[in-house]
């Protein structure tokens, strides 16, 4: 690790050859000596243990390396760490906070950032192995949900909508819309999606819409309310064309991604999705799906987008959860991270670009039996403004979750 | 309360200094944002814009609906199955029986029970699994709506299942004085029939026992969380999962509209009370006349065998679906329509085992003080009530009980801010703090009754032999209530073990007990980690009843009238 370290200072040195090369350095260092003997409570979605153990084996690295402690605090869900850290803020707790670091993105960290419960900007920059992130060809790296992360969040990994199938009962699947409606209506009650305002029910109506809007190009503008319903009127004649041929016939949904998957090792349900394109490979590994699984994307595309860590604006230990964040960044990490026997998270870094040391580690990996190469997972469909998520939210409460009126 | 004499005053006093602040600040952290008052957010005006947002929610009326009938179905169906079951079978050998298997079945938490339950009967469930497809024709799991059906049915039953062995272990605390037996002898030397004999003459003494008890079966069946997110109905839900939702929604403008529907949800559990009151002083009114009428009834052998049945029935329910958790928590991979797993595994159990001694310790430390605390507290304060000739003041009363009656989310984001201000958050001992706000209204719940039953004689005749009140209240009244003192234990026990936001929210995530682990992990979905972390999360409870179980069985082998079969 010391190596990489070095590695990554002579990068540095070399890319910043104008400037006070030494300031840099010294800024770092001055973090890392204020980190030492820190504990930082990590805030972070604990219901998966794959995750758990590598956060753990994470921590044990930066314990041995700079003298940093790291608590993983596991939560069910992010936004009680918002809740939190808005409760502190209410009684003017400006220092000394619970949480140290969290792991965050798209409505959460907008909800943080506009609620002014981040630290200040441009730490994420500052981080030593910045310089490995792949801002070119990954912008979401720097664009969390269209909202700029300014640097009050840094880059962990990314995510990408790929679907699930058992190749046992389905031999080629629906890779667009028009499929999928088709193979809905010639096999009742074989597909569901979670029910919005679920995540990932949600991340479905954005494919959905993504795919039928006519131009692609308001999605990054805030919604106009008097255009909505005109512009996701083909969006919900899909739906509508849909759900009964739903699972339940659309009067009951999976609760979430885990539970859809439960649902498609049940073999209740054909086809389920996931944000992690590692996810069935690792799930195979686990035994939660069976060894005949498979993942497929949509031709033109699919949602994808990065997950990020966050330092809330009263964290107490600020320097170690900069060289915690900085340490899920070094090539070894991000390496082992994308191993599906570890965890299967897709990597930030631009991997061609890095040292040839490190570059091996990726060339080397096997990312599963059931994970698609970079080259077939397609393009990235880049998220809506998050003012859609709740428009879209609404309007299917409206007219799907409201029981018969 | 300056009228109470300083003898009477110290318990309340520590009541009311333990219980107003959070109380008070809880009640603020949800009515000022319900009218609009949430500076931190910008909202700085007092309006009603969040009741007009609530009501504009899609199906709202619907969730208010499924939440109060559901809730009042199922606390109503729940009281007949165990009054019935009492009356028809109480003091046989069958009675005992059952009544073995329903009291550790209270130990298990609601969520461990509507998990198991949707194992057991989902369309891909057990029972489907042993059927098909040799019996079924199933070869892939049919798409039936069993569970998370529109109307509620199958939340309904969930709540039903946990609610009987709650009521039951009531009832049988209530049936447990001497005099009960010799009724039944009188009304059965009349000629009364079994269940008559109960309704026309044992109810009507034991029912004020049992009606605190069911009040709160009420007020929790009407605002149930996990339930309802586990079996019930999803479009719309019922009112209180919804309010989860809003409250965890990333848009946290939400959370004024949330806040207005917590106290919604207060309207709804006290309108739900407040009709089955109504109901209570209905029945009470039409049976005056019935229950002098002499009528003896005595051919209800097909009634009490059904009674057994519906009993048999969900005992039965309970029992499989924790079978079913076993089975999942040592399965890695469990393809339907195989009725057992294909592939089997240890290490899950033995990862958590390893992971949680620490854990453990947090859990039962912080278990056992809130139980000896708060059922030290609620003996005191009952004791210096009674010797100064007072009942516990109605204000005392509902500053106890708001905190059961109050959403929890909107309830602890007060309560939260309060503990922040004192500079205690974080620590060991504001988690137990905020777990004695919730603790205490159920110790309280379960030992006033039946101290106010506690025959006064007793005491008279000990001060007149010049006992001192320690001496009476420690070598007299103590020993009586041995029962429901370890019951109140135990239940204040499995409450403290299965609190998981005031754990959360208050402990900042630097106290990790049982609950919040098996929480943030069952999130996850996995199956087999859910089902270890269950029974973990079912081991405390059930040691602690188990252990008030046994102590009474010990001590009163030599005395017939405290022994509990009567």
């Amino acid at each position: 690790m010391k190596r990489l370290l070095i590695a990554a200072a002579a990068l540095i040195s070399g890319i910043f050859t104008l400037q006070p090369v030494s300031a840099q350095d010294s800024d770092w260092q001055d973090v890392l000596d204020e980190a030492k003997g820190q504990t930082v409570y990590f805030h972070a979605w604990g219901g998966e243990p794959r995750i758990n153990a590598y956060i753990q084996w994470a921590a044990r690295e930066v314990e041995n390396l700079y003298d940093v402690r790291v608590v993983h605090v596991k939560v069910s869900d992010t936004a009680s760490v918002v809740s939190q850290v808005l409760a502190e803020k209410s009684v003017g707790k400006t220092s000394g906070g619970g949480v140290d670091l969290v792991w965050i993105n798209g409505e959460n960290f907008a909800a943080m950032k506009t609620s002014g419960l981040l630290a200040e900007p441009g730490w994420a920059q500052s981080l030593p192995n910045w310089t490995y992130v792949d801002t070119e060809n990954k912008p979401t790296v720097l664009v969390d949900f269209t909202v700029q992360t300014d640097g009050q969040e840094s880059p962990w990994g990314m995510a990408k909508l790929v679907f699930m199938y058992d190749t046992a009962r389905l031999d080629i699947p629906p890779a667009s819309l028009d499929a999928l409606l088709a193979y809905a209506k010639s096999n009742p009650g074989r597909f569901s999606y979670p029910q919005p305002p679920n995540f990932y029910g949600t991340t479905f109506l954005k494919q959905t819409l993504l795919n039928t809007i006519a131009d692609k190009a308001v999605l990054s503008d805030p919604v106009v309310p008097n255009e909505f319903e005109v512009q996701t009127a083909p969006l919900f004649n899909f739906l509508d064309e849909l759900h009964p041929h739903l699972w339940r016939q659309g009067q009951a949904f999976p609760k979430n991604a885990a539970h859809m998957r439960q649902l498609l090792a049940d073999s209740e349900i054909d086809i389920a999705f996931s944000f992690n394109p590692g996810d069935a490979s690792g799930a195979i590994v686990n035994g939660e799906l069976p060894p005949t699984v498979r993942t497929f994307v949509f031709d033109g595309g699919t949602v994808g987008n990065t997950h990020f860590v966050a330092i809330p604006f009263n964290s107490s230990a600020q320097e170690g959860a900069k060289v915690f964040a900085n340490h899920f960044l070094s090539p070894m990490a991000q390496m082992r991270k994308q191993d599906p026997e570890i965890w299967g998270d897709p990597t930030v870094l631009n991997v061609a670009d890095l040292p040839a040391n490190e570059k091996a580690l990726f060339d080397t990996q096997d990312l599963g039996p059931a994970t698609l190469t970079p080259e077939e997972l397609g393009s990235t469909l880049p998220e809506p403004h998050p003012s859609w998520v709740t428009a879209l939210e609404q309007a299917w409460a409206t007219r799907y979750g409201a029981g018969s009126q | 309360m300056a009228k109470f004499r300083p003898s009477s005053n110290l318990p309340s006093l520590i009541v009311v200094f333990l219980l107003a602040g959070p109380v008070l600040a809880g009640l603020a952290g949800t009515v000022l944002p319900a009218f609009g008052y949430l500076p931190v957010l910008g909202a700085r005006e007092l309006t009603l814009a969040p009741f007009a947002e609530l009501f504009s929610m899609p199906g709202l009326l619907q969730s208010t609906a499924l939440s109060f009938w559901t809730g009042l179905v199922a606390s109503l169906v729940s009281l007949a199955i165990v009054l019935c079951f009492a009356a028809a079978w109480s003091g046989t050998q069958t009675f005992q029986r059952v009544s073995r298997f329903l009291s550790p079945l209270l130990s298990v938490p609601h969520a461990a029970a509507a998990i198991g339950l949707a194992f057991l009967i989902a369309p891909s469930g057990f029972l489907a699994r042993l059927l098909s497809p040799w019996a079924t024709g199933w070869a892939r799991p049919p798409d039936l709506l069993l569970i998370n059906d529109p109307y509620g049915v199958a939340m309904t039953l969930g709540l039903v299942a946990k609610e009987v062995p709650f009521l039951f272990l009531m009832t049988l605390a209530a049936l447990n004085r001497p005099e009960i037996k010799s009724h039944t002898k009188v009304a059965t030397s009349l000629g009364y029939g079994r269940m008559s004999g109960f309704f026309k003459v044992i109810l009507p003494q034991i029912y004020p026992l049992i009606r605190l008890p069911m009040l709160a079966v009420i007020a929790y069946s009407t605002s149930v969380v996990d339930v309802a997110v586990i079996l019930g109905p999803t479009t719309p839900a019922p009112l209180a999962a919804r309010l989860v939702v809003w409250m965890n929604d990333p848009d946290l403008s939400l959370r004024l509209a949330a806040s207005a529907g917590a106290l919604l949800q207060l309207g709804i559990s006290a309108g739900a009370i407040l009709v089955y009151l109504l109901f209570e002083a209905s029945v009470t009114k039409l049976s005056s006349t019935r229950l002098a009428r002499g009528h003896r009834m005595k051919s209800d052998g097909a009634g009490r065998m059904a009674v057994l049945a519906t009993m048999v029935f969900i005992v039965s329910a309970m029992c499989l679906s924790l079978l079913v958790l076993m089975i999942w928590s040592l399965a890695k991979s469990w393809w339907y329509p195989a009725p057992l797993p294909q592939n089997w595994s240890l290490s899950v159990l033995s990862m958590a085992l390893m992971q949680t001694p620490q854990i453990f310790g947090t859990t039962i430390l912080l278990g056992i003080l809130a139980a000896l605390i708060s059922t030290s507290l609620t003996l005191w304060l009952l004791e210096t009530k009674t010797n100064a000739g007072e009942q516990v003041d109605h204000r005392l009363r509902t500053l106890i009980f708001v905190p059961l009656l109050l959403p929890q989310i909107a309830f602890l984001f007060g309560l939260k801010m309060l503990f922040l201000m004192i500079g205690l958050d974080g620590s060991f001992t504001a988690v137990l703090l905020a777990h004695l706000v919730f603790v205490l209204p159920y110790a309280f719940l379960a030992l006033s009754d039946p101290w106010q039953r506690l025959d006064p004689r007793y005491a008279r005749v000990a001060a007149t032999m010049g006992a001192s009140r320690a001496r009476i209240f420690f070598k007299v009244q103590l020993p009586m209530l041995t029962r429901p003192v370890l019951v109140t234990l135990a239940v204040a026990l499995a409450v403290s073990v299965g609190q998981y936001l005031p754990t959360l929210i208050i402990g900042a995530g630097r106290v990790v007990t049982v609950t919040t682990e098996s929480v943030a992990l069952a999130s996850g979905g996995n199956r087999q980690i859910t089902a270890v972390y269950a029974f973990l999360q079912l081991l405390i409870p059930f040691a602690g009843f188990a252990v008030a179980a046994a102590i009474p069985a010990v001590l009163f082998k030599n005395r017939t009238a405290m022994r509990l079969d009567a």
